[in-house]
C-alpha cells in the first residue's frame, strides 16, 4: 500500500478526542492496538496524519504504528464511503457464488474492493463470514444484511443508498 | 542478587552430558557440547525470537520438535540435534524459503559468505522444489549508504532487531502472511524514514538483501585516470577488522599488510586516519576547553561519528548547540588534502581523487552532506576495500608488511583507539588535561575503556572536576540525552558513537559468518587490537605529535583559530523525522 496524495481533512475535535484516547493508554503496554480501533472510529481510517499523530503521542516509532495497522485487517489506510458494503467471500457464501456478487458490485459502482467511491458514498469491502450462512450469499450495506442474492439483485439495491 | 546461587541444571545434547545454569537455552547448551545447531533469525545480542524454526530439535518432555534458540534446558532433558526428523523439518524449512527468495546467487554481495546458502548446501536442498507466487518488490536505493532488495529478503527479522536495538525504529515488517515484507512506515523510501545510516542492519542481514551502496566502480575509474592524483586514507578501526575478510582471526592487527594491499591497488598515497583523528583531538579539546572557560554550552558531545549526528539532526534538535563543531576525521582530513596538502604539492584539488576506507556506512552520507561535499570524493567500507583488494588479485595474507606514506603517517595512541566505544574521550582528556594543566601526565584512563554501553567517570584537572560519560549505541545515546534534558545527570563531556561498541562494530565492517558471531565477543576482541596499538606507541597524546606541530606552525595556526574553523568545523540542520 503506497503513500497517496492527501484527502485527510481531519478536525480539532477528532484531534482532541485521539489525544485524549492516547493520553489515557500511553501507559499500558500493548494498547497501540486499541488506539488504532479507537482512532479508525474517530476517523473512519488510518491515513499517515493519524498514524503520526499517534506515533509521536504513544513514543514509538511511525514504522511501528504502520507495521500493526498493516497487520491487521481490520484497519483500512484508505477512506471509508458514507456507506460501507461488504461482500461475504467467506466458505458458504462463495460456494453460492459470491465473487460474482463481489463482481457485480464492483462493476456497478466502478471501483475495486477495499476502494471508495469518487463522492465519498460508498465503498467496498470483503469480509470473512456474517454468520448468516443459511442466506448465503451475503453481502453487508452498513449494518443492513441482504441474503440469498443474486448478481441481477445487485444494481436495485445500491440504487436505494444512491437515493436515501 | 550476585548471593543467589545459581542452579546448575544436568542434561543430555546427543549422549553428551552437560551441566549449565538453569534457565539456558538448548541452543547455548549445545555450545558447551561443542555441538552447533544451524540458526537463521537468531544473532547473539541482537535477535532471539524463534521464529526461522531452522534451530529446531527433539527434547524429551517436549511436543513435537522445537527452537533450540528459545527453548530453555531442564533437569534430566535429553535433546537430540541431528536426527531425521529434525534434518527434514529444517531442510523443508529451507525449501519453502527458497520459494520465494531471488535466487541471483552469482552476483550476490554475499555470495559464498551466506547463510541460507551455507544452511542450504548442508542440507541438500531442492532450491526449486516450492514455486512461490511471483512478485517484485522494489529495490530501495534511495540513500546513498544502503542498498535493500527485498526480494532476496527471508524475513528473519534481524535487520528489524538490529534497528529496535538501536531505538532508531526506521524500518519494520509491513503486512501480514506471503505479502509480508520490511520496510519503512508507508513503504515509503528509508531517505524519508528516520534511518541515520548506521549501517547494523547490513551487519545483521543473513543474506544478500541488505548492502551498501557501493561505490568501488568509481574509485577504480578514478584509478586509471591519468588526470587524477587519487589518495587513500584509512579509518583507525580498519587495521582491527581487514584480516577478517582474508580469514584472519578476529582481533588481528593487520595495519602493514593493509597499507601494502591498498598501496597494490595503485594510488598516489597512503594515509594514516589516524593522524586526523589527533586533529580532531586538537579542535575538539581546544573546544572543550574554551566552552568551560566562556560558558557556553555544556555537556558537550562529540561530532566525529556521523549516525549520531544525524540521530540528533532527526530526533533532538533541541541539542544541536551541545554538539562539537569540529568536523569528523574523515572529513577532517578531506579538507585537509584538498586545501594544506594540495597547495603545498602544487596539485588543483579538481584532480584530487579522495578515497576514505571506513567502518561505517554512514559515513558514506557524511561525506556527501550540503556543507562538506567536497571533501572526500569517495568512502568505502572495510567490506568494500576487501573486495578491491581480491579483485587486483593480491594474496593479502602473504604481502610484507608496509607503512604509511608521509607527512600523514606517524600518530598517537589516542588517535588509533578513536575505533573504539571510549577512545574519543581518552584520547580528549589525554590532550585536554595537558592543555589545562602542564604537569598533568596521565596517560590511562581506564574508567571509560571497555565495551560497556554506558560509563562515567569524573576527573580532576587543574583543580576542576570534569565530569564525562560514554556512550555507544544510540539506544544507550537516548538514554543518556533524555538524563541531561531533564537534568537529572550533568557532565561536561559526552563521547557518543552509534554502534554498540563503536566503530570496531560498525555497519561497514566485515560480515562474519554467525557460527562465530554467535561464538565470539566480537567488539572486545576487535578493540584489543586498536588498544594493543596505543599501549605500544611511544607517543600516546595527540598534541604532542610531530605532525601536528607542523600542520599548525605551516598552516592552521592553532586550534579553533579562524582558518581552523574555516576548514576543520562544521554546522548541523535540525530534520525532525518520526
Amino acid at each position: 500500500m503506497s503513500e497517496k496524495k492527501s484527502t485527510f481533512h481531519g478536525t480539532a475535535a477528532q484531534k482532541a478526542e485521539l489525544q485524549a484516547v492516547i493520553e489515557e493508554s500511553k501507559h499500558i503496554p500493548g494498547s497501540l492496538v486499541h488506539v488504532l480501533q479507537r482512532a479508525q472510529g474517530i476517523y473512519g481510517y488510518l491515513p499517515i496524519e493519524v498514524q503520526t499523530i499517534i506515533a509521536e503521542g504513544m513514543g514509538v516509532s511511525l514504522s511501528e504504528v504502520y507495521g500493526v495497522a498493516t497487520f491487521y485487517s481490520q484497519f483500512s489506510l484508505t477512506p471509508k464511503g458514507k456507506h460501507r458494503i461488504s461482500v461475504c467471500l467467506g466458505t458458504a457464501c462463495y460456494v453460492k457464488g459470491s465473487d460474482k456478487i463481489l463482481e457485480a458490485v464492483e462493476k456497478e459502482l466502478g471501483i475495486k474492493c477495499g476502494e471508495c467511491t469518487e463522492d465519498g458514498l460508498f465503498s467496498i469491502d470483503s469480509c470473512r463470514c456474517v454468520g448468516a450462512c443459511g442466506l448465503a450469499p451475503v453481502m453487508m450495506i452498513d449494518d443492513e444484511v441482504y441474503g440469498k442474492l443474486e448478481p441481477g439483485k445487485v444494481k436495485a439495491i445500491i440504487a436505494k443508498y444512491r437515493e436515501a | 542478587m550476585e548471593n543467589v546461587q545459581q542452579k546448575m541444571v544436568n542434561l543430555k545434547i546427543n549422549g553428551i552430558a552437560v551441566t549449565v545454569p538453569e534457565g539456558t537455552t538448548i541452543l547455548q547448551a549445545a555450545r558447551k557440547a561443542h555441538i552447533e545447531i544451524p540458526t537463521l533469525c537468531y544473532l547473539k545480542d541482537v535477535s532471539c525470537v524463534g521464529s526461522c524454526r531452522m534451530c529446531v530439535v527433539e527434547a524429551t518432555g517436549a511436543r513435537g520438535l522445537v527452537a533450540a534458540c528459545v527453548y530453555p534446558v531442564a533437569e534430566g532433558m535429553e535433546v537430540r540435534t541431528n536426527t531425521e526428523k529434525c534434518r527434514r523439518s529444517r531442510k523443508l524449512t529451507l525449501e519453502l524459503i527458497l520459494s520465494k527468495h531471488k535466487k541471483k546467487c552469482l552476483s550476490c554481495e554475499r555470495n559464498h559468505n551466506c547463510e541460507l546458502q551455507k544452511l542450504s548446501l548442508g542440507y541438500y536442498v531442492d532450491e526449486d522444489r516450492f514455486k512461490g507466487e511471483d512478485f517484485v518488490l522494489p529495490i530501495d536505493m534511495s540513500t546513498p549508504y544502503v542498498v535493500r532488495d527485498n526480494d532476496k529478503c527471508i524475513n528473519c527479522m534481524r535487520c528489524v532487531a538490529a534497528c529496535r536495538k538501536q531505538s532508531v525504529n526506521a524500518i519494520g515488517p509491513i503486512g501480514r502472511g506471503f505479502h509480508v515484507h520490511i520496510g519503512s512506515a508507508f513503504d515509503r523510501p528509508l531517505v524519508d524514514s528516520p534511518c541515520v545510516g548506521c549501517g547494523q542492519c547490513i551487519v545483521a542481514c543473513p543474506v544478500g538483501a541488505l548492502s551498501e551502496r557501493t561505490t568501488t566502480g568509481d574509485v577504480w575509474a578514478a584509478l586509471s585516470d591519468p588526470s587524477k592524483k587519487v589518495v587513500f586514507f584509512t579509518a583507525p578501526s580498519i587495521r582491527a577488522t581487514l584480516g577478517e575478510a582474508f580469514d584472519m582471526p578476529v582481533g588481528t592487527n593487520v595495519e602493514g599488510k593493509m597499507v601494502a594491499a591498498i598501496r597494490r591497488l595503485g594510488p598516489d598515497a597512503v594515509f594514516n586516519m589516524d593522524v586526523t583523528a589527533d586533529l580532531t583531538i586538537m579542535e575538539e579539546a581546544s573546544e572543550l576547553i574554551n566552552r568551560i572557560k566562556t560558558g557556553k554550552p555544556l555537556p558537550m558531545f562529540t561530532s566525529c561519528c556521523p549516525g549520531w549526528i544525524k540521530f540528533v539532526e532527526q530526533t533532538y534538535p533541541e541539542m544541536i548547540p551541545h554538539l562539537s563543531t569540529c568536523k569528523s576525521p574523515q572529513q577532517m582530513f578531506g579538507a585537509l588534502l584538498k586545501s594544506y596538502w594540495c597547495e603545498k604539492n602544487g596539485i588543483d584539488p579538481k584532480n584530487l581523487y579522495v578515497v576514505s576506507i571506513i567502518p561505517c556506512t554512514a559515513k558514506k552520507y557524511e561525506c556527501t552532506r550540503e556543507e562538506m561535499k567536497d571533501d572526500v570524493d569517495a568512502a568505502l567500507t572495510t567490506r568494500e576495500l576487501a573486495r578491491m583488494i581480491k579483485t587486483a588479485g593480491i594474496k593479502f595474507a602473504e604481502l610484507p608488511d608496509e607503512e604509511f606514506d608521509n607527512p600523514f603517517a606517524l600518530a598517537s595512541g589516542g588517535g588509533a583507539i578513536f575505533g573504539a566505544t571510549g577512545g574519543v574521550m581518552e584520547a580528549a582528556l589525554r590532550a585536554a588535561a595537558h592543555m589545562l594543566d602542564g604537569s598533568f601526565e596521565v596517560l590511562d584512563f581506564f574508567s571509560v575503556r571497555g565495551a560497556e554501553p554506558i560509563k562515567e567517570a569524573t576527573y580532576l584537572v587543574a583543580g576542576h572536576p570534569i565530569k564525562v560519560a560514554v556512550a555507544s549505541g544510540l539506544s544507550n545515546a537516548r538514554k543518556i540525552v533524555e538524563q541531561v534534558k531533564s537534568g537529572e545527570k550533568k557532565y561536561d563531556f559526552i563521547e557518543i558513537m552509534a554502534c554498540p561498541g563503536g566503530c570496531v562494530n560498525g555497519g561497514g565492517q566485515p560480515t562474519l559468518s554467525d557460527s562465530v558471531r554467535n561464538s565470539t565477543e566480537l567488539k572486545e576482541a576487535r578493540a584489543k587490537a586498536l588498544y594493543t596499538s596505543d599501549a605500544t606507541n611511544k607517543l600516546r597524546r595527540s598534541s604532542d605529535s610531530p605532525v601536528m606541530n607542523v600542520i599548525y606552525d605551516d598552516y592552521f595556526g592553532f586550534p579553533n583559530s579562524a582558518k581552523a574553523h574555516k576548514l576543520l568545523h562544521t554546522s548541523y540542520k535540525a530534520d525532525k523525522k518520526v
